[in-house]
């Protein structure tokens, strides 16, 4: 197969990969922080004593760990428009990402601020500090470098999911594979293209995150 | 007309009952080839040749670098450029018990990898060979960690087989994606769609905490 292997195809569609490549880059990034803000908001709402909060946050979190991607991206995609709402497959499909990504962020982020000990908290709180001071001042700075590593799975997460939005027609990297598949009817040079692209993407943010953990051993250690 | 919509869709409960099945058929043979061989990458990972490892790790990072939806293309598109005639269902359940194999083989490894140093050595100095060591030993007390992560990995296997609806295969996404053809609420009918999965998966997620909490407990014990 490899004789037939079509470099000159995949040099000619360049601009499309890089389009379906940016595309990619950018709705996952837009996603990772929308659902930074989501995930934050869920886990305030979770670790709150009134019910009046946590239970809404939970049912929240736990619908979406049980129910796959594909069907809550088609529950929007299908769904808003059924509610007078018109929104471009673009919007939809960050939404439903964001979604999805905020209740695994909620669970990140309870994880890291747990990771602080409680001795930690009992002096803050001996030392007359109130919730907020606490929580700036002793919680937040020691829970933040342990939240990172978990936070560039996410985004790797969130780079692969976003595969799943050129089903509904937003022009990304597996949709630019799609369109050499549909039109050219090379499938091989498509799809083993944008999987060597993904990987760039992968290797990318997993080097990011062994950098980010030997400089938190360094820290740590001083 | 929700009313209509509504009895519409109750109409169809057997459509997506068929879907249901073959979603479970889809995940139950996947999740049987899937354990096998990452049963056999895990240990491989995990033993000291260095070539095996490497060889293993290129496996393993191709998947999960790359999502699962690519995969499938490759292989619903590309195995027949190779001669190799493959219908939907096999294409799906092949490349989902690939993909899992990578997760699964991880989950392996690191569970092998925490039994502590001085129980191999203790099975080497009892004079056990290789086999004997992971049959008695190690495995045994591997199986403590590896069990609530390779059920939560069960649980994400179940919400991957939604993609597999993409290339023909009659499962509970697709059953909704056909039906929400005919009757245009998304909401009503990809509500159902979420009813379904959560019926199916939110009792596995139980069983990951139950199988958590049962596990950490014997560990501190011992």
């Amino acid at each position: 197969m490899l004789e037939y292997f079509n470099f000159r195809v995949i040099f000619e569609s360049y601009p499309l990969f890089m389009k379906g490549f940016l595309s990619t880059g950018w709705i996952s990034l837009i996603s990772l922080f929308l659902s930074l803000v989501v995930g934050t908001l869920a886990c305030a709402g979770r670790l709150s004593k009134s019910r009046f909060f946590s239970t809404p946050a939970a049912v929240y979190i736990e619908t979406i760990r049980s129910t796959p991607l594909l069907a809550q991206i088609y529950f929007f995609y299908f769904g808003l428009p059924s509610l007078g709402l018109r929104v471009p497959e673009l919007q939809t499909g960050i939404l439903a990402l964001t979604l999805n990504s905020g209740a695994y962020m909620a669970e990140i982020l309870r994880a890291g601020m747990q990771s602080v000990s409680t001795g930690q908290i009992e002096a803050g709180t001996s030392s007359g500090l109130n919730y907020f001071q606490r929580l700036r001042f002793i919680i937040l700075p020691q829970a933040i470098g342990v939240t990172i590593p978990p936070l560039l799975g996410q985004a790797i997460v969130l780079v692969k999911d976003s595969a799943l939005l050129s089903l509904i027609s937003v022009m990304e990297l597996t949709r630019a594979g799609q369109v050499l598949t549909s039109e050219r009817f090379m499938p091989a040079e498509g799809f083993f293209t944008v999987a060597v692209l993904y990987l760039i993407l992968y290797f990318m943010l997993k080097f990011l995150s062994i950098w980010w953990q030997k400089r938190l051993i360094f820290r740590q250690a001083v | 007309m929700w009313g209509y919509y509504t009895q519409q869709l109750i109409h169809s409960i057997p459509f997506f009952l068929k879907g249901l099945w073959m979603t479970i058929a889809v995940s139950l043979l996947s999740l049987i080839g899937g354990s096998l061989i990452g049963f056999f990458a895990g240990v491989g990972r995990a033993s000291r040749a260095r070539w095996l490892r490497r060889l293993l790790s290129v496996y393993v990072d191709s998947i999960r670098g790359t999502p699962f939806l690519v995969q499938l293309f490759i292989l619903f598109f590309i195995l027949p450029e190779l001669g190799i005639q493959i219908e939907a269902f096999p294409a799906a359940v092949l490349g989902l018990t690939i993909c899992s194999g990578a997760y699964i083989c991880e989950i392996f490894a690191s569970g092998i990898e925490a039994v502590p140093w001085g129980q191999r050595e203790a099975a080497i100095s009892t004079g056990l060979n290789r086999y004997q060591q992971l049959r008695f030993i190690i495995l045994p007390q591997a199986m403590r960690t590896i069990l609530p992560p390779l059920v939560g990995q069960y649980v994400l296997l179940i919400k991957d087989s939604s993609v597999v609806s993409v290339i023909g295969v009659l499962d509970v996404t697709r059953a909704g994606w056909l039906t929400v053809q005919r009757i245009p609420e998304g909401i009503l009918v990809f509500g159902l769609v979420g009813i379904l999965y959560f019926i199916i998966c939110y009792p596995l997620i139980h069983l990951v905490n139950y199988l958590e909490a049962r596990m950490t407990v014997q560990k501190f014990r011992l």
